[in-house]
């Protein structure tokens, strides 16, 4: 199959790559570089684990070709930390016991990134309804929630 | 006498997790992400056709395709390997039934391997499946476990000649029938606990790599039992099992379903031998839907029999099991399982129950969260509300007169168990408290006088744990543990358990850190490795702390005795004049004069100034075999209110009262409590398998399959009783399974409650809108 240039920015860092046009944005960031915190629990764009942040907005990777995303920003959540710091969601499922195998957590971080950029003081029913679009079968997502709300407070603090 | 606590309490305290710094950054490696050089991918044909022959599998083209390594067909697969295992105990249907690798003449079921492609990257693998040619003649189909035993039914293995696999009586039939002719008042419903797919959130996958050079292999592969499927893996790839080795990486959930050997888990070896190169396989989520184990699908057909009071007289339970198209490894066993627990926390003078076990053309079902304990307590739970309304009494009262008494355990039930301990009424008249009850009662009737339809649904559960001593678990039920007091003084810990997201880095190393007398950042827990850690069962059954835990703790107590050897050699004392005090250790009396673990560990290591007949080093391994399973038990109430102009079920409230007994992190125990729950409630309002008569699956994706989302559930209201096991030395039961366990009676109470104006007596699970919303348009009153 032919393939075709893309250029964007991941966590930063511009890459230049030739692809299959069919490969998959999860694929690219997982396979051809390397970065494989971003993952993939489902074929059908339900589940959200491939979540990242394009140009902003939290999408999932599973539903974009790489060259769609040509000339993108991407953050993954290899990018989260600043520096040695832990991002504040980041701190927040640690500290609440907001994951358990920890499969769906980077795709749920990204979301609930995604949620507090468009809503910084998210209700709970807001935040269960921001989320509906990750799945996670561990938590049962009472403490994901809390989490949420305690990077809300941190944020207004 | 020790002197006050100088490092921090552990034990008992919701320590935060220390997996999760690298969950948390993406720094975690899971199955698909290793990366091998050279490696190549594979991908599996899977079955169409539910019961068809193979009249012809083409696989030319996918051969000759550009990129392809290797097609392994069921004729390859049976020459190199052998069909997987099971440990059920028929030896002629183990020999009539087998499961192969690859399909071998016959498919069974949808989803059921054809033929295995390995080539250079998972598009080009994916691809050349779809160039293999499969001719099918299809055969008769039976989805359904009654019809599939019935005379005429299309059989599946027809070497066995029937479907009916397994049909186990228990109890005392004719006591039992004495009992129901003598009751007051008896019930009887047949009831359904549905199939379900236990979707941990990473599929499954494989990487193998034969080592041509050193004759060894290496899998990676996303098991909860690396150590049992190293045992089974060297049989079924034929390799000595010294020269195979297992590693689970880090796995993204099981509950159950990674118990199993996977046809992959072979194939993917096989072809890493045959090529001489890294080879991976991941599962994609429909792969999954189909070719992963099944959970559930027992049907029973239950009796109570009791005194106008409400006292039980006797119990009758007949199962059907409908386990799918062929034996996994534990499949046979898990409706057992049900059997077992169909007491619940009950005294019955007597029971009576028939265990059958059916081969239908779906997928293989075996444990899933739970296993065949949900479905005891469901069947238990809502018969003794069907008692209840029955006699007029209220669904607590008629449990309350029933339970087993504090001061009666151990406790030998009818079907043979011994209960460790429980103290049943406390966790009642706490989750009573907790809802409310009172008043959600009366609130109840102001509501109903509303046209508005609040359901109270109540489960009380006892289940067990702590899976379990050898003579009950076909593996083995022990499990071994290993610690080592480096040179240094830091402390690695190895377990034979597999944690999966329930937390074991953290909570083993809270036991080890503060029995020592170490900081808890001082010790590091090994597992997921056959050449790390020595021997071991895995993680289920929620074993995991009440037997790990137990294994690590008995090599606790012997690097800290070998500790004080060296100690008293050092002090010039004897080793029983010597004091542990929190990693320091002194002569009775002379705390001022104490050495630190850490200069024993030195000088142990050391070597130079061995006290008489001691080995250096400071490293014990213990392997606990328990003397009985543990038996945690609860009680739930669950709030709904019914919708009648759309059938819609909000969850209100869901209260529970658990008591797994001594907790070593109460934060993670409350996260497993909560994750169960989400899965029981989820079987009772919005998941199911369903196939049709051709035996296709019908919800087969996330598109169609109703896994719990953030805003279907509510925000869980927890507490716990503390009642200790007197079975090991840690005085803890387990937890993994406890909330899913018993949250399907409490919804399905809380629904045929609300439903009780409309002359509902019991409703089937899954409780989709459609079907309440029918039940109220046909018998509104």
């Amino acid at each position: 199959m032919p393939k075709r240039k893309v250029s964007l920015t991941v966590n930063g860092a511009r890459h230049e790559l030739e692809i299959e046009p069919r490969l998959l944005l999860v694929h690219l960031l997982r396979e051809e570089l390397m970065l494989t915190g971003t993952h993939i629990g489902c074929d059908t764009s339900q589940c959200g684990a491939c979540t990242v942040i394009i140009d902003g907005q939290a999408l999932k990777s599973c539903t974009i070709f790489g060259v769609q995303a040509d000339g993108a920003d991407v953050l993954t959540i290899e990018g989260l930390k600043q520096g040695e710091e832990l991002a504040p969601l980041q701190q927040t499922f640690w500290d609440e016991h907001g994951l358990q195998c920890g499969y769906c957590t980077p795709g749920m971080i990204m979301s609930a990134l995604g949620l507090l950029r468009d809503n910084p003081n998210p209700s709970e029913a807001e935040i269960r309804e921001g989320l509906r679009g990750n799945l996670c079968r561990c938590t049962g997502y009472h403490n994901i929630v809390k989490a949420v709300q305690a990077a809300a407070s941190m944020a207004r603090r | 006498m020790t002197s006050a606590r100088q490092l921090p309490k552990l034990i008992g305290e919701p320590i935060k997790r220390r997996e999760d710094p690298r969950l948390i950054t993406g720094l975690a490696t899971y199955v698909d992400d290793i990366k091998l050089p050279r490696m190549l991918h594979m991908s599996i044909v899977r079955s169409t056709h539910a019961h068809a022959r193979l009249r012809r599998v083409d696989v030319s083209r996918a051969r000759s395709a550009p990129g392809v390594a290797l097609v392994l067909t069921g004729a390859e697969a049976k020459a190199w390997g052998e069909a997987l295992p099971t440990a059920s105990e028929v030896p002629e249907m183990k020999a009539a039934t087998r499961y192969p690798l690859s399909a071998d003449g016959v498919v069974r079921f949808v989803g059921e391997g054809i033929a295995a492609i390995v080539a250079d990257d998972r598009y080009v693998a994916r691809d050349a499946a779809e160039l293999v040619d499969v001719e099918y003649e299809d055969l008769p189909v039976v989805v359904d476990a009654r019809k599939a035993m019935a005379p005429g039914a299309p059989i599946l293995h027809t070497d066995f000649g029937t479907n009916v696999c397994a049909i186990m009586p228990v109890g005392d039939k004719d006591a039992t029938d004495a009992a129901f002719r003598e009751a007051d008042v008896t019930i009887k419903q047949w009831m359904v606990n549905h199939r379900l797919i236990p979707n941990a959130m990473e599929a499954r996958g494989v990487v193998a790599n034969y080592d041509p050079g050193q004759e060894t292999l290496t899998v990676w592969s996303s098991t909860q039992v690396p150590h049992l499927l190293r045992t089974l893996l060297s049989t079924l790839v034929r390799m000595p099992e010294h020269k195979v080795r297992v590693i689970a990486p880090e796995v993204g959930g099981g509950f159950g379903s990674k118990i199993d050997v996977y046809a992959e888990d072979v194939l993917v070896p096989l072809a890493s031998i045959h090529l001489q190169r890294p080879v991976k396989w991941i599962e994609d989520r429909t792969e999954n839907f189909l070719a992963t184990i099944h959970g559930r699908d027992i049907h029973a057909e239950i009796e109570l029999a009791a005194r106008r009071d409400g006292r039980l007289l006797g119990q009758r339970i007949r199962v059907v099991a409908d386990i799918g198209a062929y034996q996994q490894l534990l499949t046979a066993t898990i409706p057992s399982l049900t059997m077992l627990m169909f007491p619940g926390l009950y005294k019955v003078p007597t029971l009576y129950g028939e265990v059958t076990e059916v081969y239908t053309n779906k997928t293989p079902t075996d444990a899933y969260r739970g296993a065949g304990r949900p479905e005891a307590t469901y069947f238990i739970e809502r018969a003794m509300d069907i008692l209840a309304r029955k006699l007029g009494m209220d669904p607590a009262e008629v449990r309350r007169v029933n339970f087993i008494e504090k001061d009666s355990f151990p406790f030998q039930t009818t079907t043979g168990l011994v209960y460790d301990s429980g103290d049943y009424e406390p966790a009642l008249d706490l989750a009573l408290e907790k809802a409310g009850y009172a008043d959600l009662r009366r609130r109840q009737q102001e509501m109903r006088s509303r046209g508005r339809y609040l359901g109270i649904g109540l489960s009380t559960y006892v289940e067990i744990c702590g899976i379990g001593p050898s003579a009950i678990v076909p593996a083995g039920g022990w499990e071994g543990g290993t610690v080592r007091v480096e040179r240094t003084g830091k402390v690695t810990v190895l377990t034979g358990t597999s944690p999966h997201g329930q937390g074991g880095e953290t909570a083993f190393a809270q036991i080890v850190a503060e029995e020592i007398g170490v900081p808890i950042e001082d010790v590091t827990v090994i597992h997921g490795d056959t050449a790390q850690v020595p021997f071991g069962i895995g993680t289920f059954g929620s074993r995991a702390i009440a037997i790990g835990g137990t294994a690590i703790m008995m090599s606790v107590g012997k690097v800290k005795e070998k500790a004080k050897r060296f100690a008293g050699h050092m002090l010039e004392a004897g080793p029983a004049d010597v004091v542990y005090d929190q990693g320091r250790l002194y002569v009775q009396g002379h705390a001022d004069k104490a050495l630190t673990i850490q200069e024993v560990a030195w000088a142990a290591w050391d070597g130079r100034h061995l006290p008489a007949d001691t080995e250096p080093g400071l490293e014990a391994t213990s392997y606990f075999e328990p003397s009985n399973c543990t038996f945690p038990f609860g009680a739930h109430v669950a709030v709904v209110e019914v919708d009648p102009d759309t059938g819609k079920v909000d969850l209100q409230r869901y209260i529970s009262v658990d008591d797994c007994g001594k907790v070593i992190n109460p934060m993670i125990v409350e996260g497993q409590i909560h994750g169960g729950l989400a899965q029981g409630i989820g079987q009772a309002l919005m998941e199911e398998a369903v196939y049709d008569e051709d035996g296709q699956l019908l919800t087969g994706s996330l598109m169609d399959y109703n896994l719990p989302k953030a805003d279907q559930l509510p925000s869980f209201e927890l507490s716990r009783t503390e009642t200790p096991t007197p079975v090991n030395p840690l005085g803890a039961k387990g937890v993994g399974e406890a909330g899913t366990i018993g949250s399907t009676p409490a919804i399905v109470n809380a629904v045929v409650d609300a439903l009780a104006p409309f002359g509902v007596e019991h409703v089937d699970m899954m409780l989709r809108p459609e079907k309440i919303w029918r039940i109220m348009q046909g018998g509104r009153r």
